[in-house]
């Protein structure tokens, strides 16, 4: 028996990621990493990845990738699935790639039901850009493109993806986990997990949603920004699951 | 007629509904399984139904140039508003030939061959009044030999379908469609 | 060889097929229709996908995912979904990725009429998007030359790992004329795509990644210079034009796709008058044949009349540089869906001429 023990994914480059001190894209990529190795998918996986902050995953991981321009990952990944359904395919966003620019895109493939899975990291601010507005920026949080605080009169309120997309009738699974503490990591790695087998199980399109924290843009350490999300970001986006088939059946 | 080739350039025109474009198409068919080159071109607007269609066919044994002249050898006009539209586009020498069961005014010009054929009548003596359009073809090849009564019945087979009651109605349309213009001369 | 009589549109999309083509997404817009809605029964007959995306730019970004695991893909669209997918596009040629993208052109700008036209001769030849890529242009006269020229893009697209375009009028798409078909070729899976995914990629022997994305301004570079390089080659290698009554020509007239068919019906009643007119008539638009404009022997051709149905003209542009003020460069030109006709020709050239006497008396 071999010892258990931590080690590197295989579905990782043995490399100190590019991400700010304190983000948890690094987490999300780990998550992603130890479950591919766990299925033993890491040859089979074709992993679709935005243009933002998510796009520098591109040096993270070890397996195939397709980078998509600014929120078109879902159409890519369907042209992906379509012309190579033995492949597992997952999607990698961020809240301006997916709620912004490429909202089209996330509900059409959501509703045609498309056998990929979505990872959806919303830390409520565009990171790559540093700092602007994003649909899922709190009521009040402030952006450089809305320093007095976002103001609902004028852009409206934050955008709640996962209850969007589960009001359509095709999507199997639609969840939305946090990031913010070690019980709710291991959350979300059960519900990557669970979006992962249903893709494996031709189930069709899976959605998880990762609550997450931006601490260079929001201008707080990594302790009090994850404080920041406890207290603001998972009070207006409540954790849950919002279509689980089994849960339905 | 055009330009000293073998060319011939067909128009079709009518209401949407009257067959038009399989006119045209069938001419096309033909021509095809017959060796020769042809050109269909309809016309077509916004409107996916209702209007006046139009299209034309040009059939020839030479390398085909334009899609659409100004001028054609022959009009099919169907209705009034085609014929009131089309008929001083047809080149002198050329040919008019007239559903007179919807075209009364019939215009006057003494440089090209017209004809009327009752096609709207004789299709429903015919048993429908669907295959009005195949009793112009009739009359078309008739007047101009430009293909024969098999060519274009085996195009109307391959296109139109292979039911059987479907098959001896359209023929009897054809050959009526010829009939009916075969002792005619020319007005002029 | 069986002939059949088919539409523009269809026989396009069965040429496709043909050459190989196993993914085809795109968005409902006249005067295309035919393409997906043939293709949407044909390609799974032959293990292919089709999808009827949500918007043009989700088509052509559906198309990049499928070029990106070595299928060959191909979406089409006229002028304003082109428009659209131009960031797809561009994507497309900076990761190195082989597609077929079809435009059958209408008239414009903006949504403009949906009857044929020549409107999109510059967005094809120099910006289908940003970054400063180009494509191989071809320009069919005819249903047989859209055919062979759909598979040659195919050929092209798949050679050089870049995406090519071809460009008809809605006047050869929505035509009928006698064709014959290539026969069905074996599809085979390309290799992935792109030089430039594989420096990304520090350890990887194993994983390819397929991205426009280049974070690094040398790397950038280097596939810029590769890219010059290829676009150099076509320049040699890959330009197709035809001279028709070109020997003794005194009056060229520049024309493609439908303008060029239609102005040799011109050409032959004009030299039945005794005019010694020709037709240049480049079949791919970029590289363009500017050598054939170059050839051309100033002391015996009086003027170049650029045909087009496009006002203002925008082909003149490249047969003004390939003759360099060398020889007069006239216009003859229809738009707003307008079809071009061969008396248009015939009374343009004869108005330049009788002009020409009028100039030497």
């Amino acid at each position: 028996m071999m010892a258990a023990g931590y080690k590197r994914p295989e579905s990782l480059q043995k490399r100190i990621t590019g991400y700010c001190p304190g983000c948890m894209h690094g987490q999300v990529n780990k998550l992603i990493a130890e479950l591919l190795d766990e299925f033993g998918l890491r040859e089979k996986t074709i992993g679709v990845l935005p243009i933002g902050c998510g796009t520098l995953s591109m040096m993270n991981f070890n397996f195939d990738l397709v980078i998509a321009t600014h929120g078109r990952a879902p159409a890519v990944a369907t042209g992906v699935k379509r012309s190579a359904p033995d492949r597992f395919v997952f999607t990698y966003q961020g809240d301006g790639d997916l709620a912004a620019i490429g909202l089209s895109e996330i509900m059409h493939c959501a509703n045609r039901g498309e056998n990929v899975t979505v990872i959806f990291v919303n830390n409520s601010i565009y990171g790559m850009t540093g700092g602007q507005l994003a649909p899922t920026t709190l009521v009040g949080q402030k952006s450089t493109t809305t320093v007095q605080g976002r103001n609902p009169k004028e852009v409206g309120y934050p955008m709640k993806m996962c209850e969007l997309i589960s009001q359509l009738q095709a999507p199997r699974y639609v969840v939305r986990r946090a990031l913010d503490s070690v019980p709710n990591v291991i959350q979300a790695k059960q519900a990557l997990k669970k979006a992962f087998q249903n893709q494996l199980d031709g189930k069709g399109f899976s959605f998880v949603e990762l609550l997450s924290n931006c601490p260079t843009n929001w201008g707080l350490s990594q302790s009090e920004s994850l404080e920041w999300m406890r207290a603001n970001t998972m009070k207006y986006f409540p954790i849950g699951d919002f279509r689980n088939e089994e849960a339905a059946l | 007629m055009s330009g000293g080739t073998s060319e011939s350039k067909i128009m079709v025109g009518g209401f949407g509904g009257q067959g038009v474009m399989i006119i045209g198409q069938l001419l096309g068919y033909a021509s095809c399984e017959a060796g020769k080159n042809s050109l269909f071109l309809p016309k077509y607007g916004p409107e996916q139904r209702g209007g006046t269609a139009n299209c034309t066919v040009t059939i020839s044994g030479e390398e085909i140039g334009a899609p659409s002249s100004r001028k054609v050898d022959v009009l099919i006009a169907l209705n009034q508003p085609s014929l009131d539209a089309f008929a001083p586009a047809v080149k002198a020498g050329g040919m008019l030939l007239i559903n007179t069961s919807l075209c009364k005014n019939i215009p006057s010009r003494s440089d090209i061959a017209i004809y009327g054929v009752d096609s709207d009548d004789i299709a429903r003596e015919t048993g429908s009044p669907k295959v009005a359009n195949i009793v112009v073809i009739g009359a078309y090849i008739e007047k101009s030999k430009i293909l024969t009564e098999e060519q274009i019945f085996n195009a109307i087979t391959k296109k139109l379908g292979r039911k059987a009651e479907l098959l001896a109605l359209n023929r009897t349309a054809l050959k009526k469609g010829m009939e009916s213009v075969r002792s005619l001369n020319s007005p002029n | 060889m069986e002939k059949l009589f088919m539409k523009g549109n269809e026989a396009i999309a069965e040429a496709a097929v043909r050459a190989g083509c196993r993914f085809f997404a795109g968005y409902p817009i006249t005067p295309q229709n035919e393409i997906p809605e043939y293709l949407s029964r044909r390609l799974p007959e032959v293990g292919g996908a089709f999808v009827q995306a949500e918007s043009e730019i989700s088509a052509i970004n559906m198309v990049y995912g499928s070029a990106a695991t070595g299928t060959l893909a191909m979406t089409s669209s006229s002028g304003p979904g082109i428009s659209l997918k131009s960031e797809g596009i561009s994507s497309l040629a900076g990761a190195q990725l082989p597609a077929v993208i079809v435009n059958v052109m209408r008239d414009g700008p903006g949504t403009g009429a949906i009857q044929a036209a020549q409107a999109d001769y510059l967005q094809a030849t120099r910006a289908s998007g940003h970054g400063g890529f180009r494509m191989i242009v071809f320009a069919p006269a005819s249903v047989q030359e859209a055919v062979d020229l759909t598979v040659k893009a195919f050929e092209c697209a798949a050679r050089d790992s870049n995406p090519s375009l071809v460009l008809l009028d809605g006047c050869i798409g929505a035509m009928m004329e006698p064709v014959i078909l290539p026969p069905l070729k074996k599809t085979e899976r390309l290799r992935y795509a792109g030089a430039g995914a594989k420096c990304l990629n520090p350890s990887g022997k194993d994983v390819m990644v397929v991205t426009s994305t280049l974070v690094r301004p040398d790397f950038q570079e280097v596939l810029n210079k590769q890219a010059a390089e290829m676009y150099d080659r076509w320049g040699r290698e890959d330009v197709m034009a035809e001279e028709y009554q070109m020997e003794d020509a005194e009056y060229v007239v520049a024309a493609y796709g439908t303008s060029a068919r239609t102005a040799k019906t011109a050409i032959r009643e004009l030299r039945n008058e005794g005019v010694r007119v020709g037709l240049i008539r480049p079949i791919t638009l970029y590289p363009f044949p500017s050598g054939a404009f170059a050839r051309l022997d100033p002391h015996k051709v009086k003027f170049i009349m650029n045909t087009e149905m496009s006002i203002p003209a925008q082909m003149i542009d490249d047969v003004r540089l390939a003759v360099s003020n060398r020889i007069r460069v006239e216009t003859c030109c229809c738009s707003g869906g307008i079809m071009m006709t061969n008396e248009d020709v015939s009374e343009a050239l004869k108005n330049l001429l009788s002009q020409c006497k009028e100039g030497v008396e």
